[in-house]
């Protein structure tokens, strides 16, 4: 098999392709948007908006590659941050240091356990995720409006207000630094330690050069990251603002995500049901236990996501992560993960919730109407998923000469 | 001598739909039983009971003369049943070493996969099948017909068997292909493993098997040695239901 230069750095095309994808649709919008887009500041802010939608993308690759869908996810992220809106303000004592971890807990604990029941639903009953998650959407948002009978309720508590981003929840540039240097730490090891059990397995490793090429086009990726949240500064004053917290917890489910799918028996579980329910039975997989744990950690993400909504938000409001679930099944499907399941991956959905979020955030620079925004969104979409099937089609045809 | 496999009386109902209705057969260590019978005869339904994929409603199963509970794929597995089931059941979307641990996964300490030592065994085994299989890193799905069922063989070989099912192993598959099967038939029976080779196919099974066991409408005609048969008496079994004269 001809493996390319992509392929001798061990690099995933598909991921490759989506980069150069983001690449080119930034240059553009920098040149429509009169080199506003490609600033720190804009830059900045496109991280934050992107970490809800992104959060949620990563639990639901891992939900449709097991052939199933998710489509209460923005109704259990309002009725999430609706429950951690009210206890927070008006049932626990406001002020006190617990109230907004506590509240925080209970609320991913409530998503959580809405996730398992649904997939609970789905893996002993039989009845179709669709269905499950459709009946979610409508009893979820309901459950939400019916707390406070519509109310929104405000103000969050300040430390919480910080898990939503903004002027104050950010790390400032020494902790970004050391993220970010911490990140490369991590990928060097992993990449050195892998390579090295490898050749105890007598495997002959790939050259060392090549092995240097990608940690360095890696880390090069992660410092220039750090080095654009870094460059923007408070409106009006020097203080650097560094990665905001949100996106902080992006990047942390991200990987939590990555690592789970790519080095755990429960991630093998998860493609191996996606790709052939019968045999990942007869080979002894717990399907319904996974299904189960899918779906609980897809809810657990969107209640995080709507917990980081409700605090940027400042508010506990019904309209939190309304439709967010046709963003995040958007996101994951530009980012390559198939509908038919048993493929995508988590780097790949938040490559693509950043591609849509860029759409957006640069259409809203140009002052396009909301209306049609969504025209462009849904082309791209269908561009996307197109795009993915010639790939497949053309990747399905060479291995087919080939064998 | 105790049997390494006995099933005895047994019952599975589809529905309203008796597909074994007091099905049994036996096997010894070292022997090669070809199971036959009509598509619906029940012979697939038997080799899944044993192999966990539907357990039984009645009946017993004899270990080396104890009996067994199969209820689930695990079970059978845990006993040192594999299958190569007629489908092949592999995830097309995973590669050849994924799909031969499958559920059975080596972890380093801390649960994460060893995908180094399960890289090196799952290459020796394909290796030790068909020294040419060198697509180690391509999903199966893309795989030859002739390439998926070594991927098959090898998952069921991997894990030191004691009883292995094919269930029409052949069917799929060109001469070469067919013929590496057939070796690999009677390499395992003379390393003492018991196999059961569920087959349409009367040439295959007479070069193969040294005993067989047919099957009508979920019940069994009889249980003939090959060289007590011809190919026209097993048809005969199969069609009629009537056992040979001179057996």
């Amino acid at each position: 098999m001809k493996r390319g230069i992509l392929g001798s750095l061990g690099i995933d095309a598909r991921l490759a392709a989506l980069l150069g994808t983001l690449a080119v649709i930034w240059l553009v919008l920098h040149v429509l948007t009169d080199g506003i887009f490609l600033t720190p500041r804009n830059l900045w802010n496109l991280a934050s908006q992107t970490a809800v939608v992104g959060i949620m993308a990563c639990g639901m690759v891992l939900v449709i590659v097991t052939r199933r869908i998710d489509l209460s996810v923005g109704s259990i992220a309002g009725c999430a941050g609706m429950v951690i809106a009210v206890l927070q303000v008006e049932v626990f004592a406001p002020g006190t240091w617990w109230n907004p971890w506590v509240t925080l807990a209970i609320g991913l604990a409530v998503g959580a356990a809405i996730g398992a029941a649904q997939g609970a639903l789905n893996a002993y009953l039989a009845i179709p995720a669709f269905v499950v998650t459709l009946a979610g959407l409508l009893i979820f948002r309901g459950i939400a409006w019916l707390i406070t009978s519509g109310r929104t309720v405000a103000p969050m508590d300040p430390t919480f207000q910080l898990l939503g981003g903004g002027f104050q929840g950010s790390i400032g540039d020494t902790a970004s630094w050391v993220v970010g240097a911490l990140g490369v730490a991590a990928l060097t090891f992993l990449r050195l330690s892998a390579r090295a059990r490898r050749q105890r397995f007598g495997f002959t490793p790939r050259p060392l050069w090549t092995e240097a090429v990608t940690i360095l086009l890696m880390a090069a990726l992660i410092l220039g990251f750090v080095a654009v949240m870094n460059s923007y500064t408070r409106p009006r004053t020097d203080i650097v603002q560094g990665i905001s917290i949100p996106v902080l917890v992006l990047i942390g489910v991200a990987c939590a995500l990555e690592w789970l799918a790519r080095t755990r028996r429960f991630g093998r579980y998860v493609y191996a049901i996606g790709g052939n329910p019968e045999a990942a039975r007869l080979a002894g997989v717990p399907s319904a236990r996974i299904i189960v744990a899918v779906f609980a950690l897809m809810g657990f993400l969107a209640a995080l996501a709507g917990a980081v909504a409700t605090a940027r938000l400042n508010a506990g409001a019904n309209s939190t992560g309304e439709l967010a679930e046709l963003s995040v099944i958007a996101a994951a499907v530009i980012g390559g993960t198939s509908l038919a399941g048993g493929s995508g991956t988590v780097a790949g959905a938040v490559l693509g919730a950043l591609i849509m979020q860029s759409l957006d955030n640069g259409m809203v620079l140009l002052g396009l109407p909301s209306a049609l925004r969504n025209v462009i969104i849904g082309v791209v979409l269908i561009v996307a998923v197109w795009a993915d099937a010639l790939w497949r089609r053309r990747a399905g045809g060479t291995r087919g000469a080939e064998a | 001598m105790t049997m390494l496999v006995e099933m005895r009386d047994i019952h599975k109902q589809f529905g309203g739909v008796a597909a074994l209705d007091g099905a049994e057969l036996w096997l010894e260590a070292g022997e090669v039983l070809g199971l036959l019978g009509h598509n619906g005869a029940g012979k697939s339904t038997l080799v899944k009971v044993l192999c966990g994929a539907y357990p039984a409603d009645r009946g017993e199963i004899l270990l080396d003369g104890q009996r067994v509970e199969i209820r689930n794929p695990r079970d059978a597995r845990k006993l040192g049943i594999e299958t190569i089931h007629q489908t092949l059941a592999l995830a097309d979307n995973l590669d050849a070493v994924a799909n031969i641990f499958l559920g059975r996964e080596i972890v380093k300490w801390g649960g994460a996969l060893d995908q180094a030592a399960m890289d090196h065994a799952g290459q020796k085994v394909l290796a030790r099948l068909n020294p040419n299989f060198t697509n180690h890193h391509v999903p199966v799905g893309s795989l030859s017909g002739g390439q998926r069922q070594v991927v098959a063989i090898a998952r069921a070989i991997q894990f030191q068997a004691r009883v292995l099912v094919m269930d029409e192993p052949t069917a799929a598959l060109g001469p070469a292909e067919t013929a590496m099967v057939g070796d690999l038939v009677r390499r395992l029976q003379t390393e003492g493993m018991g196999l059961i080779i569920v087959s349409h196919d009367l040439h295959d099974v007479f070069s193969l098997c040294g005993r067989l066991t047919v099957m009508r409408t979920g019940r069994p005609v009889g249980h003939v040695r090959t060289q007590d048969v011809t190919q026209d008496d097993v048809l005969g079994m199969i069609i009629a239901g009537r056992m040979p004269v001179a057996a």
